[in-house]
């Protein structure tokens, strides 16, 4: 058997998935911790190893002649391209790092199986290029966080809401044809994505539900994905891309404005993470092969340090309890590692120089420019909102006062190691990124090709 | 055996390093949570940059050895798109940088005011907790100055940019227990997000006008000061403009000019070398670079004198009321910048003044810096000696008692409310900001409780135990 020959992508998925029913049943939070942490781990090695296979050219499209599905279904349910490749190991890896920096004393409220279940969908939808495939995935994809509401006791129906709206179109969209499926994909597209006025699901989410469980949701940006394989390629008419970029434009502006006035952690997590969902889906629009590029850079970076940014703030979390910013809580003499974190995997999300999102908002905003200076306008102000927004919540948590524990709060060698891990990320992006930015160039242009002509540069 | 340009290019990439190696041997240890000991910190620090002084010196040597004024130093295309059809990259990001008459009195003059200040600061900052933050951050800002000096490219200038606005704010916020620093902090880092978004916009403009974001491409064969911007008057204007406005915010030049005084909350020695002298310069900087912009456009000169001399006598005025000796110096500091700016806005018509417009900016710098450094001994001096004399020294009366009755009410309200500048930008722009977006956020907890059935939005969290202090408003209210 050789290393193409290893079914990498399937076990990527089933090997999560597997962990999520073996931990079904467990009561011990922390061996379910640690199990968590060994399927994961196998987990982010299958993934790895089919972007290597498919990077290397040892398979073609991370598929093997011992899939297993495809004696189910009598095709291959599951395979990567250029897009979707650098994606797949990319969510394995933040799922493992949610698990790996989940603090002791949050264990026994965290759900290690759902986490697991949630690792197989989320890398079976970046895996998954059919339509019909992916619809149900998406779907399926719903439902993890729901029971976890359940579970907690919390309000569930802002969240059934908007998802209802979402599966509902996504299956009229995938049910209809022309014009009208586009449209109604792209309305699911927006929902998922948590476009203005559809957004407040993704608030809801992260006032009512584990920090993990929502960052883990929404950080991948599903929605892009699911704008990608199921709008672009059914050939919309213009007006529907423009309209996907219109109001992802208006939402990156929006998110931006009310990030910088949130008084509670969790929102102004949710809406800085909601801006940068829309930056990437303005660069759809836009697609001309740079601004696409620029775009699917910024995913990937988004991924990575909003991720990270997201872990600090769940660690502040677990130490501090519900975080509010609206008073200073002189947290930098406590943490100081974590503040460093905290700070670094923000500025990397709003591009600061040397950083994993710098090349990506230069290439969003040449190609924005490029397509009508007002849009350019509207993606440096939303990109400027951010940064002020993550100065003044780093200003707010860890400066302004001293913070006296009477035990040690400082970061714990698991949480240091996931950190380390995305800063790590974060610099190899901002310091090479040829290689990375060359990758999303080629799926972008791949994309471009499979939806016709380059709009030309006005 | 390389030749005496080879020597030059490699010495030049010396220089270059050196700040970076610098923030790395630093930064690094700190990130792994093992930070070096001050002994270390002020050798690595002494170390390298007077390493990076001698080598941009040496190229300097090299320059005037050889007589050639452009020295470049190209590390290639950091990234670059290609074009499927093998012409020219659909994008790419040099990373160049120049050495000419310009940048290398900015690169010598950054190491060596730096090298001062890191020498002044190992004592200053002595068992002061945020002691290895303070070295770190000042190599951030080292680097940032010296790759926006040296910069060939607008993207390499903004990268240093940034680099030079981060440090700036997280050093006005240094002392950390106190609510004070923060919120100027913050201030400082939101004209400084203005000002970057402006030279992002300007700098994104003039690739897509010109096809470059090379210097040498926008001024064409001539070295600096004569080179002469191929672009229509409009385009020069309307791009010369968001560089007027991204330096207006570097340079705290009018309506931006609030947030110097606040910038004095940091550290004697970042305040001398940061905002007396640096970065304060760097937006004037940013027009003497780009001054071939201002050979094609009349009316973007007139703008940029206009601009340098209603800062020139907005900080005169503010200055002369000012009762700390740190606000003083800044507003000080600002008339002079104000006065530079107004000279690159006059080498439109006398281009000599570029040259003055340098040699004023260099001189000041210096200057200033020894008057921060001296600042805190002089307050001890005059003390020392109204011990001794039993009373207050004799001041002469300011130059605002000159004024007639009326107007010097009005004058003297005008300096002590530093031009309502800070009120206007609080009233016009924060304020309607933060109103507006709270507007949104309470219509989205109401809408958000309906639709899960509660009739209430979710009442805000409880304030914590203690004597909470309240994070700055956008739009503060004045005391």
């Amino acid at each position: 058997m050789t290393f193409a020959s290893v079914p990498w992508l399937e076990l990527a998925v089933a090997v999560p998935l597997v962990g999520a029913l073996c931990l079904s049943r467990s009561r011990d939070a922390l061996s379910a911790s640690r199990w968590c942490l060994g399927f994961l781990g196998a987990g982010l090695v299958c993934a790895v190893a089919a972007w290597g296979g498919f990077m290397g050219g040892l398979t073609a499209d991370g598929t093997s002649p011992f899939d297993a599905l495809p004696l189910l279904f009598g095709r291959n349910v599951f395979a990567i391209d250029a897009l979707s490749a650098p994606l797949v190991p990319l969510l394995a890896l933040l799922h493992f790092l949610t698990a790996l920096a989940t603090a002791r004393t949050k264990m026994s409220r965290f759900s290690f199986a759902w986490l697991l279940a949630g690792s197989a969908l989320r890398v079976a939808v970046f895996a998954c290029k059919m339509p019909w495939d992916l619809g149900v995935l998406l779907v399926l994809a719903t439902l993890p966080p729901y029971f976890e509401l359940r579970r907690r006791g919390r309000p569930t129906r802002v969240y059934v809401i908007h998802m209802a709206l979402f599966v509902g179109l996504l299956v009229a969209g995938l049910v209809a044809d022309g014009t009208a499926a586009a449209v109604l994909l792209m309305g699911a597209v927006l929902v998922r994505s948590g476009t203005v006025p559809v957004h407040v699901w993704v608030t809801d989410l992260f006032e009512n539900c584990s920090f993990g469980t929502a960052l883990l949701v929404v950080t991948p940006i599903t929605g892009m994905y699911a704008a990608l394989r199921l709008v672009l390629p059914s050939q919309p008419p213009e007006w529907v891309l423009q309209g996907i970029g219109g109001v992802s434009l208006f939402t990156a502006v929006y998110a931006a404005g009310m990030a910088v006035v949130q008084t509670d952690a969790r929102r102004f997590f949710a809406f800085l993470f909601l801006s940068h969902a829309s930056l990437v889906l303005v660069g759809l629009e836009l697609h001309t092969a740079i601004s696409l590029t620029g775009a699917l850079a910024l995913w990937g970076s988004v991924i990575v340090s909003l991720g990270g940014f997201g872990l600090t703030l769940r660690a502040i979390e677990a130490r501090f309890g519900r975080l509010t910013l609206s008073e200073f809580r002189g947290l930098y003499a406590a943490s100081p590692s974590l503040a460093v974190c905290f700070l670094l995997t923000g500025l990397a999300s709003v591009g600061f120089p040397g950083m994993s999102g710098f090349v990506a908002t230069e290439l969003l905003v040449d190609g924005a420019v490029v397509a009508s200076p007002i849009v350019g306008l509207a993606v440096l102000v939303a990109a400027a909102l951010n940064g002020v927004a993550v100065m003044r919540a780093y200003f707010a948590l860890f400066t302004g006062d001293r913070y006296t524990p009477r035990v040690p709060l400082g970061i714990t060698l698991r949480e240091r190691g996931a950190v380390l891990a995305l800063t790590a990320l974060i610099f190899a992006g901002g310091f090479f990124p040829q290689a990375y930015i060359a990758s999303r160039h080629q799926a972008a242009e791949a994309t471009l090709e499979d939806r016709g002509a380059e709009k030309p540069a006005h | 055996m390389p030749d005496l340009a080879q020597l030059a290019t490699l010495t030049g990439l010396v220089a270059l390093a050196t700040p970076m190696a610098l923030v790395a041997v630093l930064g690094l240890p700190s990130l792994v949570g093992r930070p070096l000991s001050e002994r270390a910190t002020g050798r690595a620090c002494r170390w390298f940059i007077a390493l990076g002084f001698l080598a941009t010196l040496a190229v300097f040597v090299l320059m005037l050895a050889t007589g050639d004024r452009h020295v470049v130093v190209n590390l290639g295309n950091w990234v670059s798109i290609p074009d499927a059809h093998g012409g020219h990259p659909k994008y790419h990001f040099a990373v160049k940088f120049e050495f000419d008459r310009l940048s290398v009195p900015l690169a010598l003059l950054s190491f060596s005011l730096c090298g001062t200040i890191g020498a002044f600061a190992v004592k200053y900052l002595h068992r002061e907790p945020g002691y290895n933050r303070f070295f770190v951050l000042f190599s951030v800002f080292l680097a940032g100055m010296v790759m926006a000096a040296l910069a060939d490219t607008i993207e390499t200038l903004f990268a240093g940019w940034e680099l030079v606005g981060l440090s700036s704010a997280l050093l006005v916020a240094f002392f950390h227990e106190r609510p004070a620093p923060s919120r100027n902090g913050l201030r400082v880092w939101i004209v400084y997000r203005v000002s970057d978004a402006a030279l992002l916009f300007a700098a994104v403009a003039l690739h897509h006008v010109t096809g470059e974001g090379d210097f040498d491409q926008l001024m064409g064969a001539e070295p600096w000061p004569y080179g002469r911007a191929a672009l229509p008057e409009l385009q020069a204007l309307g791009i010369g403009l968001l560089l007027l406005l991204a330096a207006a915010g570097k340079s705290a030049l009018v309506p931006f000019s609030g947030w110097l005084p606040r910038a004095m909350e940091g550290p004697t020695p970042s305040s001398a070398v940061f905002y007396g002298a640096l970065s304060v310069h760097l937006g004037a900087f940013l027009l003497l670079r780009l001054s071939p912009l201002i050979t094609v456009s009349v009316w973007l000169a007139l703008a940029v004198v206009a601009l340098g001399l209603t800062t020139a006598v907005y900080a005169y005025l503010a200055g002369t009321v000012q009762t700390d000796i740190k606000s003083a110096l800044s507003f000080a500091s600002l008339t002079q910048v104000g006065i530079i700016v107004a000279e690159i806005g006059l080498g439109h018509w006398v281009p000599f003044l570029w040259y003055v417009a340098l040699a004023h900016l260099l001189g000041h710098a210096c200057l200033r810096t020894l008057q921060f450094l001296r600042a805190p001994t002089l307050l001890q001096d005059y003390r020392n000696l109204e011990n001794a004399i039993g009373d207050r020294l004799p001041r002469a009366p300011g130059p605002l008692a000159a004024a007639p009755g009326r107007l010097r009410t009005r004058l003297y309200r005008f300096a002590l409310e530093r031009g309502y500048l800070d009120t206007f930008l609080n009233d016009f722009v924060a304020r309607p900001f933060v109103l507006v977006f709270r507007w949104f956020d309470r219509l989205e907890n109401t809408w958000t409780a309906f639709l899960n059935g509660t009739r209430e939005p979710a009442p805000p969290a409880p304030p914590p135990a203690g004597d909470p202090k309240p994070v700055a408003e956008l739009a503060e209210h004045r005391s």
